[in-house]
């Protein structure tokens, strides 16, 4: 039997890791010329539903057509490629946001982003994932929805605002609460 | 339980932010962007990126200090290729960051803040100095102990990893509620740094190695 590794434990970002973690084009997972671009935003809210400050949001996400991305991160931007990936810090109002584009269903998954948050206060990261408020007949089908109870559904349907910039806010704690996945 | 819980109410900032509901444990299909990571490579790096000691003009005060060890799977397989960042405060316990009131002295020859690939054997290294101890507000005399935080990518989305690296034998472990927020002191000691005369470079820098263990992913559905 091979023997396995406990994994090294997690410890908060803390507050400090703004000149750091973000960087320019972080939040741009596409050009602002992409003729399909959407902005995704929102705020990270503690349990009193004060803002939070100093959260670190990442996202990870299939393309338009739901394939897993293979291309570079996109820490510089050199060329036009769409990474899946993007990187905002909060800013003092709690807010965050993103451009991306929407992506594409892949297999019995609705479309949806993957959300990671780090926060001063958050020993481990909180996992969630975005769906959007157009599919809902997918979301009925979608695995991973059908494992959250459907009163809380919700806050993993992020809102339109208009037809290309989507609102998601994160509640950290309370009767709100967004959905946390343990994975 | 390796990992800190959400809420641990010696670390203060941990109260309103804690999930209080359960957390939904899914499964996951073979295909779900989870179980991918963004992948990084060396154009996105900046020459210096890994030297902390020769990002400005003139060098850093403080004790020079080589950091180094390998990223590992819950099997012990170096992974390759992957983002390491790391950021910290300088000799005298002072972040470069507008949010730190510590009277401290900012070191105009250090910013601390690093990245890094790591290589075929899973290596990462860094040349930095070795943070100060500071102090922050969770209680009365709450002071950190010295450490550099570091942020890891895997080879799943699932196994990303920000931790913290100390160093051997600070009398502060015993009072800091952020390293004592894991449950168990073997799994604390793994977030201790070791100091490694082989990886020293005599009349230059001391060495210290530190291997980070990424997280199982988890079993697919």
């Amino acid at each position: 039997m091979t023997d396995i590794l406990e994994p090294t434990p997690s410890q908060t970002v803390g507050p400090f890791f703004g000149y750091a973690l973000p960087y320019a084009e972080g939040p741009e997972v596409v050009p602002g010329w992409h003729p399909d671009a959407i902005t995704v935003r929102g705020r990270v809210l503690d349990g009193a539903g004060d803002p939070v400050p100093d959260a670190l949001i990442e996202i990870w996400q299939a393309d338009a057509e739901g394939r897993t991305p293979s291309g570079l991160g996109g820490l510089r931007r050199e060329s036009h490629d769409f990474s899946g990936f993007g990187r905002c810090g909060t800013d003092p109002a709690g807010r965050y946001w993103f451009r991306t584009v929407k992506p594409g269903a892949n297999g019995q998954d609705a479309p949806h982003i993957a959300v990671l948050v780090f926060a001063r206060g958050l020993l481990k990261p909180v996992r969630t994932r975005l769906y959007f408020p157009q599919d809902a007949d997918a979301h009925a089908n979608d695995p991973l929805l059908a494992a959250v109870p459907a009163g809380r559904r919700p806050t993993l349907v992020a809102e339109a605002e208009d037809a290309r910039t989507y609102r998601f806010d994160i509640q950290l704690q309370g009767e709100r609460e967004t959905v946390f996945l343990d994975i | 339980m390796t990992h800190p819980p959400y809420l641990s109410p010696d670390y203060k900032s941990t109260v309103l932010r804690a999930p209080g509901q359960d957390l939904v444990m899914p499964r996951l299909g073979p295909d779900s962007i989870e179980l991918a990571s963004p992948v990084f490579g060396h154009q996105e790096l900046g020459r210096l990126d890994d030297d902390l000691t020769r990002q400005h003009s003139g060098e850093p005060l403080g004790e020079r200090i080589i950091v180094t060890g390998r990223l590992l799977d819950a099997s012990g397989r170096p992974v390759r290729g992957a983002l390491v960042e790391l950021w910290q405060a300088n000799a005298a316990g002072r972040y470069a960051h507008l949010g730190d009131q510590h009277p401290a002295p900012l070191d105009p020859n250090f910013t601390g803040a690093g990245r890094c690939l790591t290589g075929d054997d899973g290596r990462y290294r860094f040349v930095t100095i070795k943070p100060g101890a500071y102090p922050w507000r969770n209680h009365t005399n709450a002071w950190r102990p010295a450490h550099i935080h570091f942020s890891v990518f895997g080879t799943a989305f699932t196994q990303r990893l920000v931790t913290q690296m100390y160093f051997p034998g600070d009398p502060l472990f015993a009072y800091d509620p952020i390293l004592r927020s894991i449950p168990e002191q073997k799994d604390r000691d793994r977030l201790v740094s070791r100091l490694d005369l082989d990886t020293t470079t005599p009349e230059w820098a001391l060495g210290y190695q530190w291997d980070i263990v990424l997280g199982d992913t988890p079993m697919e559905a």
